[in-house]
């Protein structure tokens, strides 16, 4: 049976990521920066789909112990996602270094660094899954997402860039860039229904979308034609608009 | 943010927040807020009990804990719904111990509401079945409470509406079964006479419930289909279904698309509804087996059933009256018939004792009636409550709306416990909803 391994495992997107996987058959690893809340998330997982499912300590900014994580998982996942991330005011933002510096540490550096590890290990072994959560905010920068959007953009670069690498290794590299998702993150936040996802349709679009070996999928698909118009706009219009 | 709030009744809509926490820490920091709360699980109470301005809403917090498949205890987060719980312990051969009409409850609000099921008189209500559960109060501070370990608080939390605090975990006895399937039965009831005689007949079945014509007048006032089951053994299934006893219904589900303008419902529409309930049964009386599914959520098929009474939504009417009381029961029914103010779903059961301080069930007969909301409907159900008091009886809080301050104290001769209990563990009084604050339970503001 084959085993998932899901990088920031307490977020919304990956418990119905895990669920969804699980619900499918395959065993789980929930890694996460505070694993004592994930007992419950185990419990869940191992009684409702009878598979196994391990808790791991993972901290996206602590990259030296990247390696070592993933030499100590057992079994080696055959997929990897990574779903963490994390968004602050972007004024905020702007106006404190500290905060920059972690939105692109934890959505980009910390990204870059295990998925390294984990593609070095399936380009070897020649089979093997990495999925990255991104997000449209990457696909255009603009005022209201300036940091956020911009650490999203260069990942979105590194996981084209990644797929283009591993495609002769047979490794299977997935972009998926989710549009709004009512999550925790964005609950004070009035977003357009129509417009929005709920976490566990994130989740089995990106499990079809895994099945169908996809390399970029938006959420929903519609945000793929939303983006084309937005990517499309003139640079000298662009600028003076407010988005 | 702000949005939209409403039970299932549609009736009241008010403005509110619904903030959600998936880890416990997530759910100290919302208490920690100033501004007062309500739990909230997934709004299938009928009335205004799980609304505020705050709601603290539960469905993230849905996880598993424990199913031991020996001994049938389950023990789970708040937020769960029964439907969840039902794919996980049915396939394994154990199933509610109590359900109420709907698998689209929380397990937090089932003990809230302390539900009820058509099993009432043999089982008791959910309450029965609770061996512990956890709290967390206005303070912070997480309890764990069972007959034994502040048995006040669980006896005022079981029923209780959410206003001794958050259940935040549950543990209960689950119920054994050898099959999902139900061996049912349904009785033809010329009036309502032969109806109570036949609950007395039949009370021995572990379910029973009937569906009554409210409207019809005459000799045959009171026509009705009294249900009951059993859960059906291996061998009361036939070769096909033997194969797999434990077979889950499937999940086919219809949405009810939009709002119904509200002269849909008018007293033909009732009529017809009644006629065609009451003329699929063209035999006194109905035996087969059928999958659990049809015999405890008939209307679970159709999502958002609730539309059907249309933008103005409707108060589910629900009391019980000693069963000395038949005359109430019927000089209510009268004053229905007369008003003619539309209630196709009528249903009447028949509750075993119970003494609880503050849930609903107590012995006697229960009818529940759904009226689309309209002018003079709200003073016509204060009539009613009138009757319903005269008797000696008592309205669900699950279901109310609308009710005064006078007809819950009347009831509920432990109230004034209640009320000082909750006093006692939240005495800042941050824990309130619109029905509490409307009755008058958690002080002033």
């Amino acid at each position: 049976m084959e085993t998932v391994l899901i990088l920031g495992a307490t977020s919304d997107i990956g418990i119905a990521t895990a669920k969804k996987f699980a619900s499918s058959g395959y065993n789980i690893q929930l890694a996460a920066r505070k694993p004592a809340e994930l007992d419950a998330v185990k419990s869940d997982i191992e009684i409702r789909y009878k598979v196994d499912c391990t808790i791991h300590a993972f901290d996206a900014l602590q990259f030296h112990s990247h390696a070592a994580f993933f030499e100590r998982l057992n079994p080696k996942p055959d997929i990897t996602i990574s779903i963490f991330g994390t968004m602050y005011e972007e004024d905020d933002a702007f106006n404190e270094w500290d905060l920059t510096q972690m939105m692109i540490d934890v959505n980009y550096t910390g990204v870059v660094s295990i998925l390294n590890i984990a593609a070095k290990y399936y380009t070897e072994r020649k089979t093997g899954s990495i999925i990255g959560i991104s997000s449209v905010a990457g696909d255009r920068g603009r005022a209201s997402k300036l940091i956020y959007g911009s650490s999203k953009a260069a990942l979105t670069a590194y996981l084209a860039g990644l797929r283009n690498k591993c495609f002769k290794d047979n490794v299977h590299v997935m972009t998926v860039k989710p549009g709004f998702v009512y999550t925790r993150m964005t609950e004070h936040l009035p977003l357009p229904k129509a417009l929005t996802s709920t976490p566990n349709e994130v989740a089995s679009l990106v499990y079809d979308a895994y099945v169908k070996r996809k390399n970029t999928i938006y959420v929903k698909w519609f945000w793929r034609y939303i983006m084309l118009i937005i990517k499309n706009i003139p640079e000298f219009q662009f600028k003076k608009m407010k988005l | 943010m702000n949005k939209k709030l409403a039970n299932w009744g549609n009736y009241p809509v008010i403005e509110g927040d619904e903030e959600t926490f998936v880890f416990a820490d997530q759910l100290d920091r919302l208490i920690e807020k100033e501004q007062p709360y309500i739990a909230r699980g997934n709004g299938r109470c009928y009335g205004d009990a799980s609304l505020a301005e705050r709601t603290i809403s539960t469905l993230k917090f849905d996880k598993i804990l424990s199913f031991n498949i020996a001994d049938g205890v389950f023990e789970c987060q708040s937020g769960i719904t029964l439907d969840q719980i039902l794919a996980v312990i049915v396939p394994e051969g154990w199933f509610l111990p109590v359900t109420p009409g709907t698998k689209f409850i929380t397990i937090g609000g089932a003990l809230g509401s302390d539900v009820h099921g058509k099993n009432h008189h043999v089982d008791g209500s959910i309450s029965n079945h609770v061996i512990e559960f956890d709290l967390v109060l206005e303070s912070g501070e997480m309890i764990l409470c069972s007959a034994d370990n502040y048995p006040d608080l669980f006896e005022a939390t079981l029923g209780g509406m959410g206003l001794t605090g958050v259940i935040s975990r549950v543990k209960f006895r689950l119920k054994k079964i050898e099959t999902s399937y139900i061996k049912q039965k349904q009785v033809k009831a010329k009036n309502l006479q032969e109806l109570i005689t036949l609950f007395d007949t039949y009370k021995d079945y572990t379910y029973s419930v009937a569906w009554i014509d409210c409207l019809k007048k005459g000799d045959g006032f009171g026509r009705s289909i009294l249900l009951l089951g059993e859960h059906a053994t291996i061998n009361d299934l036939d070769e096909g279904k033997k194969a797999d006893p434990l077979k889950m219904p499937g999940n086919k589900q219809i949405t009810f698309p939009i709002n119904m303008p509200w002269w849909v419902l008018n007293k033909l529409t009732v009529k017809a509804f009644n006629f065609l309930y009451y003329g699929k049964n063209f035999k006194k009386e109905i035996n087969n087996v059928v999958s659990y599914e049809p015999f405890f959520y008939p209307l679970d098929k159709i999502l958002h059933w609730n539309r059907l009474y249309g933008k103005k939504g409707f108060v589910q009417y629900q009391f019980v009256l000693p069963l000395d009381a038949k005359d109430g029961l019927i000089e209510i029914m009268h004053r229905i018939s007369d008003e003619g103010l539309g209630s196709f779903l009528a249903v009447l059961k028949v509750f075993g004792k119970q003494e609880s301080m503050i849930s609903f069930p107590k012995e006697g007969y229960t009818l529940a009636l759904d009226f689309p909301v309209r002018n003079g409907l709200l003073e016509f159900l204060d009539e009613l409550d009138k009757i319903v008091l005269k008797y000696n009886g008592r309205l669900y809080m699950s279901k109310d709306a609308r009710m005064k301050p006078e007809t819950l104290q009347s009831g509920y001769p432990e109230l004034d416990r209640f009320k000082s209990i909750i006093k006692k563990y939240n005495p800042q009084g941050k824990i309130r909803s619109a029905q509490s604050d409307r009755l008058l339970l958690t002080g002033t503001k």
